[in-house]
């Protein structure tokens, strides 16, 4: 530093010998890694000019545990609990791009209960990803008590998610040929009355308190514009995406599971401002009530994972019983199933955007490269031109809205 | 298509249009388990993105996803996978692209800015090169990192670790130690062409013994007992285990020698074990007999 301010004064002298005074203009500061508001660890290097955001290099990678690695060394079976531990706040949709890229590969069907289950489970992920986004953001600009409201219903959905699968957070609960149980009656039925009374008032309270508060808007209106031009050149999906204008949405457009049969909305921003992205997701939040309450009335009753013995191993009481489901059980526990040779790019809409798995199967029972695209990579990438000639109270709102989380940034 | 994956636009006329528009720039092209593939030529990489990107019929506005793939055992051993996404015909394609460790791919970061970030993860896992991106630096793994982790022949558990040292107070780094071996299982089925002899099967290639059934002529059998070909040749062991040596890991660096031998370790070399003393007249030079049962007896 020293060193840096004689070269300085320096110089000065050599321009000017009278001046005595030294006015730095830019300073560099390190936001993050361990920040709260970096919503986990994120390294910004950020340039200021004053308050003035001229410059920012976002550092990734401090949450890297070399997922795509460990998954070419594990059966496709075994691979499928890291992708709950992705995008630790929306588990469920990470396993179902896997899980459908799988399918795409063994051309495999699935039962239609079980394609319904899928649904409403992502469903439900979806608003337990939102509530913590929603919080988080109104707390990172100023807000709490919204916060301390949305989880409740957060931790209502992990309940849920624990009924169904025994576990909160990495279910594991989606499997190549459907899902692992079937969900008991009572559940279902304590879910649709959580939807019909408990959720939709706690949420619209919360929301209420922030969409039309003034502070909120003046932190968010107009903060990180997006144009449709730069949302298609950096890559956006998801909120991002529709949150400039753009009414993309891949459930609506390339339908997978039984998403086609659903009815629902997607919204869209007219701004492209972080004020815009935070009410898309809200709008979201009650389009995905929705579909779950179309799912409940629709799913019909059956098998909840395909029968094909040669992929999803049998019920327990079953391998009890007979000889060819022992054996089955075992070679599926063991060595797994073999996927046939080929390669897929398999995307869905995650709650953050898209979030796709590129799948190179060699014929083995591993897969031979799994390639994970993360939302998170696009959308971060964009903070440099997003972030410039904002305050730097700003990036906050502005990493808030992008919705980011370092599991599946960095994998 | 029975599989619930996620349903585009067909791909009918994809790779003919295509094909019309690059010329000789495709290499090849696949359309298979419901997905189109190009493999483009690499020097011409950037003029086929705008052509994708631009032409009507094609409009591929948005690149999602840049993944490269390791083939050790192909001359240009990596593979470039570029997922173009268009938004306005509702359908995907992926472009292919092989390079090997020296030859740069242009870089398409001109066509889309967020192609920056994309080909810094495949430098830092792959050491692809990026000919025209002007940031090339390592992403995802730690500053200073050594190697690109994700090529085949780099090992699972890397070369370093480390603690946080209580001593030097701060965070050191040290060669891998492992306390078990990494274990993986060879599951190809004895029937379908693994090439070792399981245990307890040493004996099913041999000829059949004398008077068993047998469905060679007469003139091919060998009998058992017969002058034998020489034994094959025992099989290599099949490869349960690795070990570090076969991995690598444990080395300092992916090009360190093997560790030198501990000279505070003084190893002796083992005394030729005596020989076996001779039997003593005092034991029993008679073969101990059962004593037979006398059935006889009543």
């Amino acid at each position: 530093m020293a060193d840096h301010l004689d070269a300085i004064e320096g110089h000065l002298d050599a321009a000017d010998p009278a001046t005595g005074d030294v006015t730095i203009q830019n300073c560099t500061i390190n936001f993050g890694p361990q920040h709260p508001a970096a919503h986990g660890v994120l390294r910004l290097v950020m340039e200021l000019d004053g308050e003035i955001v001229e410059r920012v290099d976002p550092h990734i990678g401090l949450l890297h545990r070399g997922t795509e690695k460990l998954i070419e060394y594990k059966t496709y079976m075994q691979a499928l609990p890291y992708f709950d531990r992705l995008d630790y706040c929306s588990p469920l949709c990470m396993e179902h791009s896997f899980v459908l890229a799988i399918e795409k590969l063994l051309d495999l069907e699935v039962p239609i209960r079980a394609q319904y289950l899928r649904v409403f489970f992502a469903e439900l992920t979806r608003i337990s990803n939102h509530m913590l986004n929603l919080g988080s953001h109104v707390m990172d600009v100023g807000a709490m008590t919204p916060n301390l409201w949305l989880f409740e219903i957060r931790e209502d959905c992990l309940n849920f998610f624990e009924r169904v699968s025994g576990a909160r957070m990495h279910s594991a609960y989606f499997r190549p040929g459907g899902v692992h149980q079937d969900t008991p009656l009572k559940l279902l039925t304590d879910i649709a009355d959580w939807l019909d009374k408990r959720m939709p008032r706690l949420f619209e309270d919360a929301i209420s308190l922030v969409a039309d508060n003034r502070i909120f808007k003046q932190r968010n209106v107009d903060i990180a514009t997006v144009s449709r031009d730069d949302a298609i050149k950096w890559g956006f999906s998801g909120p991002m995406i529709r949150g400039s204008g753009i009414p993309w949405d891949l459930r609506k457009s390339q339908p997978y599971d039984v998403y086609a049969k659903m009815d629902f909305d997607v919204p869209v921003g007219t701004r492209g401002d972080c004020y815009d992205r935070f009410m898309v997701r809200v709008e979201e939040v009650r389009q995905s009530m929705r579909i779950m309450k179309q799912c409940l009335n629709e799913m019909p009753e059956g098998p909840i994972a395909s029968l094909d013995r040669k992929v999803v191993p049998p019920k327990r009481a079953e391998m009890k019983r007979s000889m060819e489901a022992l054996i089955h059980h075992f070679k599926l526990y063991t060595e797994g199933f073999h996927v046939p040779a080929g390669d897929v790019y398999v995307a869905t809409e995650s709650p953050k955007g898209e979030f796709g798995v590129y799948l190179v199967a060699d014929g083995s029972n591993k897969p031979y490269r799994c390639k994970i695209r993360p939302t998170a990579f696009s959308h971060l990438q964009a903070m440099d031109f997003m972030a410039k000639g904002h305050m730097l109270a700003d990036t906050t709102a502005i990493l808030g809205a992008m919705d980011i989380v370092f599991g599946e940034c960095d994998r | 298509m029975r599989a619930p994956a996620p349903a585009y636009t067909a791909n009918d006329g994809v790779i003919d249009r295509a094909a019309g528009i690059l010329g000789g720039a495709l290499l090849s092209s696949l359309d298979a388990v419901g997905e189109v593939a190009l493999t483009v030529d690499r020097m011409s990489l950037v003029e086929t993105m705008t052509a994708l990107r631009d032409t009507p019929g094609l409009e591929y506005q948005q690149l999602m996803e840049i993944a490269g793939v390791d083939y050790p055992e192909r001359p240009d051993r990596f593979e470039v996978v570029y997922c173009l996404l268009s938004l306005t015909r509702n359908h995907r394609i992926r472009v292919h692209v092989q390079t090997d460790e020296e030859k740069p791919v242009p870089s398409v970061t001109g066509i889309w800015p967020v192609a920056g970030w994309l080909e810094r993860e495949v430098y830092d896992m792959y050491g692809v090169l990026f000919e025209g991106n002007a940031d090339l630096r390592r992403i995802l793994t730690d500053y200073g990192f050594r190697g690109h982790p994700q090529r085949k022949d780099f090992p699972l558990t890397g070369y370093v670790e480390l603690r946080y040292s209580e001593e030097a107070k701060r965070v050191v780094y040290e060669p891998v130690q492992l306390a078990q071996d990494f274990r993986t299982f060879d599951f190809m089925s004895p029937w379908e062409g693994a090439e070792y002899i399981l245990p307890g099967d040493e004996k099913a290639k041999l000829p059949e013994a004398k008077g068993a059934p047998t469905p060679l002529k007469a003139d091919e059998i060998v009998k058992a007992d017969a002058a034998q070909s020489a034994p094959k040749a025992p099989p290599a062991t099949p490869k349960t285990t690795e070990s570090p040596a076969q991995t690598g890991a444990g080395k300092a660096s992916p090009d360190a020698k093997p560790k030198p031998a501990d000279s505070d370790v003084v190893k002796k070399p083992r005394a030729p074990r005596a020989a076996k003393p001779a039997a003593t007249d005092a034991a029993p030079s008679k073969p101990r007999t059962r004593k037979k049962p006398d059935t006889n007896n009543g």
